[in-house]
């Protein structure tokens, strides 16, 4: 089975992270590039299928250079090759505009199986698996936190407000799958050092054969007019606990009449 | 004034509140007509949908929209997109909502904007980004706006409607039904509101300490009416399913009211949590950062506070 797992570098949710003052769009430089954490389930989903049915583990990421860092950790972990989408003219596409790249070069690279982390931790727009099926035309199997492959056959679970619902597709498929879905592996120190022998593609917009008008800042569907820090919230009141704290508590909630 | 189309929430054949939510913003921006899709449509959703002023009723009531994930919700939005020219089309910012929308755009050629907080005058959309660290005002710049709005992000406000029916027939693609819906199972819930769409959410942390404490949780939220959440410590040491998870890489929750108990606040929670309206902190360490975002707090032990106050809740109802 010929698996691609997508990755995205983000910037660590534990540092600030900001969007750059010239054109809005999300500043790499402010903050670490980390794996988007969601995408380390992707991995080991991807890695578990591969060695109950054996194939290759591909990853796909689109980003500047330093989303190279993202792809050797995937390596690590045990994928086989990667394919790196990085070009400046890439540069500030929104949803729409990644998942056409992202699509063009699955298209290019040929796949049986697309896993996803369920969002990224900067955007969190949650659309790009869903995306990609649409532009692909194959199956939806989103928001997994059970995979099951038989022979050309999919079944995930996919998580509801309710529960879940159990969900059957055939290969060639999309798959993103939601935290805590598997437990992902720390990269060994073998897998380090062979990650640095591992081919990883790099390939440019026109290499993947992308439509100028289709991708970056300049082509996107929707733009950010405004962005400033948050406020800070209103000073609240604090109190210590003498014994009275529920009841205090009540009072506050009596006063913006919760109660 | 333009048409606004507005994809209805339901369940077991009753409108759900953040529908409510999504017709009085289009109320405010145009002519509010409601999509209807999937079985279960009757009397009572009618009456809803026009006590909250929806002009029209899109009816595509059959069966088979909710038999595949995703697809035919986004063929049949595009489809009237297409007939009806609509000056925009607002969607419940669900994890499968956001799903429609994203497909939506690529069907309509259009923008889509995800996890929307307020929306205004030429459909500018505000949005908390970053774990709340970061507002922005954002638009569509083509096509028609597709526009993902969180629960709560809005007070209903009733104001009748027509509700005229128009029944809506969409012949499924291929590829809309690539993903089948084989069973749907329903996991015991209670009688607590959902997590995203409940006004008072009452949230554990570490400082719970145990699966067995989350019950003095469990019992603050139900004098309140609340949905019961959980922090990442929580949910990572097993005490509360992973469900209920509020943050970063769990759930989002806007409610009128978050109460965190023994929780620290780390960014990770706070991104989950941060547009709540009033905000409601008990943490025996008075550098907790939860206390930097509390309208109210209580430096205590959540043992001794917690269940004063459920008592306090139950006395003075």
């Amino acid at each position: 089975m010929n698996i691609v797992v997508c990755v995205k570098q983000v910037p660590d949710t534990a540092t600030e992270r900001k969007l750059r003052s010239d054109d809005n769009t999300l500043d790499r430089d402010a903050a670490d590039g980390v794996v988007n954490e969601l995408d380390e389930y992707a991995v080991e989903e991807a890695l578990r299928l591969k060695e109950a049915h054996g194939g290759e583990v591909t990853v796909l990421t689109m980003g500047p250079d330093k989303a190279a860092d993202t792809i050797r950790k995937a390596l690590a972990m045990g994928a086989d090759k990667a394919v790196h989408l990085v070009d400046d003219a890439l540069h500030g596409s929104d949803a729409l505009s990644t998942s056409y790249a992202m699509a063009q070069t699955l298209k290019k690279i040929g796949f049986d199986l697309v896993i996803l982390g369920s969002e990224s931790t900067d955007a969190r727009t949650g659309v790009l698996a869903a995306m990609l099926a649409e532009r692909l035309g194959v199956a939806q199997l989103t928001l997994a936190n059970k995979v099951e492959v038989e022979g050309s056959a999919v079944t995930i679970q996919r998580v509801t407000d309710y529960g879940y619902d159990k969900v059957q597709g055939s290969l060639p498929a999309v798959i993103s799958v939601v935290e805590k879905i598997n437990e992902p592996r720390y990269p060994s120190f073998k897998g380090i050092m062979a990650a640095k022998k591992k081919p990883v593609q790099k390939l440019g917009a026109a290499e993947a054969e992308l439509a100028a008008d289709q991708i970056g800042l300049g082509a996107a569907w929707s733009e950010v007019t405004e962005a400033a820090a948050a406020p800070p919230r209103a000073a609240g009141t604090v109190v210590k606990d003498e014994g009275d704290g529920g009841v205090k508590t009540a009072d506050f909630l009596s006063s913006k009449k919760f109660i | 004034m333009s048409e606004i189309l507005v994809l209805v929430e339901h369940v077991d054949g009753e409108v759900k509140k953040v529908t409510l939510e999504l017709l009085t913003l289009a109320r405010s921006l145009g002519t509010p007509a409601a999509v209807w899709a999937g079985p279960g449509y009757g009397e009572p959703a009618k009456a809803r949908l026009a006590e909250y002023g929806a002009e029209k009723v899109y009816l595509a009531d059959s069966a088979e929209i909710v038999d595949y994930v995703v697809g035919p919700k986004a063929e049949l939005l595009a489809t009237l997109v297409a007939e009806k020219s609509p000056a925009a089309v607002l969607i419940a910012a669900t994890p499968e909502g956001k799903e429609i929308a994203g497909r939506l755009a690529i069907k309509t050629d259009s923008g889509v904007i995800t996890d929307a907080v307020g929306l205004s005058e030429g459909f500018v959309a505000d949005q908390s980004i970053f774990g709340g660290g970061v507002n922005v005002k954002s638009r569509v710049t083509k096509g028609t706006p597709i526009i993902a709005v969180r629960p709560n992000s809005t007070a209903p406000e009733a104001a009748p409607g027509a509700a005229a029916e128009e029944q809506v027939t969409v012949t499924l693609s291929d590829a809309a039904k690539a993903a089948k819906v084989v069973e749907r199972v329903k996991q015991e819930k209670g009688a607590r509101p959902e997590l995203t769409e409940a006004a008072i959410v009452v949230s554990g942390g570490r400082g719970v300490g145990s699966a067995e404490n989350f019950a003095i949780i469990e019992k603050l939220a139900d004098s309140l009416g609340a949905a019961v959440g959980a922090s990442r410590a929580a949910t990572d040491a097993g005490w509360y399913p992973h469900q209920f998870q509020v943050g970063q890489t769990g759930k989002t929750v806007s409610p009128q009211l978050y109460i965190a108990a023994g929780i620290s606040g780390a960014i990770q929670h706070r991104a989950g949590m941060q547009t709540a309206k009033t905000i409601v902190a008990i943490n025996k360490d008075p550098e907790a950062p939860i206390f930097e975002l509390a309208d109210f707090g209580v430096v205590g032990d959540l043992f001794q506070v917690v269940p004063q106050l459920t008592e306090e809740i139950e006395k003075r109802k």
